[in-house]
């Protein structure tokens, strides 16, 4: 017996040795080494020294850092609640259709969010573009002037969040469709028979039903938006004047731009923080809703 | 009745403007490629005067887009096959055999889920700086290569496969490397399917590891790539387009063939059941 059982761990072993040795090399490693360059006033690469917490207290008398979170905060509220709701909504729309119009209506929708980040970016660099771009003659209808919105701090972020939502509301389109789908017809049925009006219905019976769904869709949302980078650097590099400055972006500026290996680790340690926090909520969350 | 198909229909051309309006900047990008540089700027026209293709040709002869395709079909090829073979064995051996550490193991996992990368980024550099991969196919791969989803994933589908299959399979005679690649990932061969597809695209589509860990142009993704192109030549839009059109082919081409198993992927990874 003893000897199957040690074929059985070494079976085992054997199968989750390559995982095991990645994940302890390019993950588990990074995750420790990134703690321990933030209390180092080490170079991008290279030793430093052990300064403790002088990195953190440096960021926080950094007006770019506090600019950074503000910005990302900034950014998570233009994003968040609006991309749940459109989502909701197209979901709203799309499930009433049937057979092929559905599927191509879909794609219609879904499609942008597997497009390559710089491929989004630059598709609306073209439609945003100050002379040549389409959009700006709806801007130019609405404001009276074309506007160069990725150079503009009242308009850079606001733009960035527009892009954002086209980008990846197909994502949370899919997670709602396949939510409603979920909510019995006979619920609809037997309101229409009771002659409820079709606010009441997504009132008493959508909204409360879809409710799950909506608050996954939210904190997925909350935990994928704060980790902005991509779209801002390729779209106004943070300007103009910081305006679209985000914390990600701060950690290349101070890693790989300034050569300060240990402020960029502190900044990514302080952006790791909030996204654990926010992930073991959101996972305590879903817990107490499988109850 | 009657008001209400009325209101059915109205319901419908909304539905049709919206998402007409929502593909329009890929229509719009799609006809710009098509367009003479010239007819790009001087007047709006929803369908081009002429079609004219001068624009691929540049993409195509006169960018590295050729050199950035083979990085990105090279790295993003890697990093979907090695995902799925060290997921597969981990999450069988996981779901299969009982071992000292397994539940340990599995909890870590489960809480790398919520480590985000991009925090990472630093010391990833820092590794791959001292294992010399700055710059080559191996930098880009490495990170790539721990998606806890997919063993997540895997573990789920083999805990609900009856047990007698592998006890069968057992009093055969089969190891559990046969069992695993024999019986277990042909019975899961869907889910595998679907899973690949989805880590290709995402490696494909990665832009801040493969932007920080190149800086030649010979080393670099299409995702990374294509940013340098109006850096180098100036603003051309048609050019532009015609670039973002090639560099988005491939995931676009993988979603359209394979839509039902992007869907099902996306929803296992977010924790509903497709």
């Amino acid at each position: 017996m003893t000897s199957e059982r040690r074929s059985k761990t070494l079976t085992a072993v054997l199968m989750i040795t390559p995982f095991v040795i990645t994940y302890l090399t390019v993950f588990a490693y990074p995750v420790y080494k990134m703690f321990a360059l933030s209390f180092t006033n080490a170079p991008l690469i290279g030793e430093g020294e052990w300064v403790g917490f002088d990195n953190y207290l440096k960021l926080l008398n950094q007006k770019l850092f506090l600019t950074s979170v503000w910005n990302t905060g900034y950014f998570v509220v233009l994003t968040v609640i609006p991309n749940t709701l459109i989502g909701l909504g197209l979901a709203l729309m799309v499930v009433r259709l049937r057979g092929w119009l559905q599927s191509l209506i879909l794609v219609l929708f879904f499609l942008p969010y597997i497009l390559p980040v710089s491929v989004v970016t630059q598709i609306w660099e073209w439609v945003l573009d100050q002379q040549f771009g389409i959009a700006q003659n709806v801007i130019e209808f609405f404001t009276g002037r074309r506007i160069s919105v990725f150079r503009d701090p009242l308009w850079a972020m606001p733009m960035v969040a527009l892009v954002t939502i086209w980008w990846t509301n197909g994502f949370n389109l899919l997670l709602f469709i396949a939510g409603l789908r979920n909510i019995p017809a006979d619920y609809y049925e037997a309101a229409m028979l009771d002659g409820a009006t079709r606010w009441q219905c997504f009132k008493r019976i959508t909204w409360p039903l879809i409710w799950p769904v909506t608050a996954l869709v939210l904190t997925l949302q909350l935990i994928l938006q704060l980790k902005i980078f991509d779209q801002v650097y390729l779209m106004t590099e943070g300007g103009p004047f910081n305006s679209t400055y985000v914390l990600l972006q701060l950690v290349y500026r101070e890693a790989f731009r300034l050569n300060h290996g240990g402020i960029g680790s502190a900044v990514a340690v302080f952006l790791f923080l909030i996204i654990v926090t926010v992930s073991v909520l959101q996972y305590q969350l879903l817990r107490v809703r499988g109850r | 009745m009657q008001r209400k198909s009325v209101g059915n229909i109205l319901l419908l051309l909304l539905t049709l403007c919206v998402a007409c309006m929502w593909a329009f900047p890929l229509y719009w990008a799609a006809v710009t490629s098509m367009k003479p540089e010239q007819e790009v700027i001087s007047k709006t026209t929803f369908i081009p005067d002429v079609f004219n293709f001068s624009a691929y040709y540049f993409a195509l002869f006169e960018t590295n887009l050729a050199t950035w395709y083979v990085n990105s079909l090279v790295t993003s090829i890697t990093v979907t096959v090695v995902v799925i073979l060290i997921s597969v064995m981990c999450a069988y051996a996981l779901s299969q055999i009982v071992f000292a550490g397994r539940r340990l193991l599995y909890g870590i996992i489960l809480a790398s889920f919520m480590v985000p990368s991009q925090a990472l980024v630093v010391s990833q550099f820092v590794l791959m700086y001292r294992f010399g991969l700055i710059n080559s196919w191996g930098g880009i791969i490495l990170p790539q290569l721990i998606v806890p989803v997919v063993v997540i994933v895997y573990k789920q589908f083999f805990d609900s496969v009856p047990k007698e299959l592998r006890e069968a399979a057992k009093l055969d005679g089969c190891g559990d490397f046969q069992i695993l690649f024999r019986l277990y990932l042909p019975l899961n061969w869907g889910i595998t399917t679907a899973l690949a597809i989805i880590t290709y695209i995402m490696a494909w589509n990665a832009f801040l590891w493969p932007f920080l860990v190149t800086n030649s142009e010979e080393m670099m993704t299409v995702t990374v790539g294509i940013t340098q192109v109006d850096d180098a030549f100036g603003v051309k839009y048609a050019r532009d387009m015609a670039v973002a059109i090639l560099a988005a082919m491939p995931v676009a081409l993988a979603y359209l063939l394979f839509q039902k198993r992007v869907t099902q992927a996306l929803m296992l990874s977010s924790g509903i059941k497709g």
